[in-house]
């Protein structure tokens, strides 16, 4: 079965989304991701959805519905690389995706999963899994 | 109007959907649409496909490249024969939902779109076209 790839570097996931994704398609990638959350014990996600041309009601969906179960499982989400034009469509679409942080790139991504992480912490980690314990 | 070019597709399935976005993009590209409009129209396609699958049990698309006054459009025909639609303003408005999704699909489309007309009785299937206008 056709499964999107999620990758694991230290305490985060991270999924670049790369195909036109059908429904079940960002189906099996919400159920894999929150499984992979708790298997792998990840405290953030990060959705790289720069390839992605479009994102409708059902990927706008499906991306909101990922990062609020991945909040009850005590992981952030960041979705990274909407491009400019998906982001106009997305709005007069009447979708906000309100509850998803998103940045600009992979990097702020990166670096806003890490803050998180540090503030949980009680602002203890600097920089990259300093809490192992 | 004049019709320049047509082409039906089917819409039965979840990979029909994706290759109608794929077809809308590539006449939408053909038709020198900005990159801005080509998304517009494909996200609409998408919502409206899916539309077709989900409520209308399957069903066809036709593309069609028009031109009135000089002025070249992508015309998308969206043809089902599920069970209709009783109440079409209920259904326009967003949130209102029978498939379990979010109700964006056909107030969207509509926003998405220039011109946006749609017929439905209960029982006799749903008509709905869109242009987008360069």
């Amino acid at each position: 079965m056709e499964r999107i790839p999620i990758l694991k570097m230290g305490e985060f996931l991270l999924v670049s989304i790369q195909v036109d994704m059908h429904d079940r398609l960002a189906m099996t990638l919400q159920d894999d991701l929150t499984a992979q959350i708790v298997k792998r014990r990840a405290r953030g996600v990060l959705i790289d959805i720069s390839s992605l041309e479009i994102v409708d009601s059902f990927i706008g969906r499906t991306l909101a519905n990922i990062a609020a179960m991945s909040r009850i499982l005590d992981a952030e989400t960041v979705v990274v690389g909407m491009r400019p034009a998906v982001a106009i469509t997305l709005v007069e679409l009447g979708m906000s995706l309100s509850g998803v942080r998103t940045a600009l790139d992979v990097e702020r991504g990166m670096a806003m999963l890490r803050a998180s992480l540090a503030a949980g912490n009680g602002g203890a980690a600097g920089g990259d899994g300093a809490a192992t314990h | 109007m004049a019709l320049l070019r047509t082409e039906k597709l089917p819409v039965q399935s979840q990979d029909d959907v994706v290759q109608v976005r794929q077809a809308v993009r590539a006449w939408a590209v053909e038709l020198g649409f900005s990159l801005v409009e080509q998304t517009k129209i494909v996200t609409a396609a998408s919502e409206l496909a899916r539309n077709a699958v989900v409520h209308g049990g399957g069903g066809s698309v036709e593309l069609e490249s028009v031109e009135t006054a000089g002025r070249r459009g992508l015309r998308l025909t969206f043809v089902d024969h599920g069970p209709g639609i009783a109440d079409i303003e209920q259904a326009m408005k967003d949130g209102y939902t029978t498939g379990g999704g979010l109700g964006l699909g056909l107030g969207g489309a509509k926003r998405l779109s220039n011109d946006f007309e749609i017929r439905s009785q209960p029982g006799a299937g749903t008509w709905v076209r869109i242009v987008r206008w360069k």
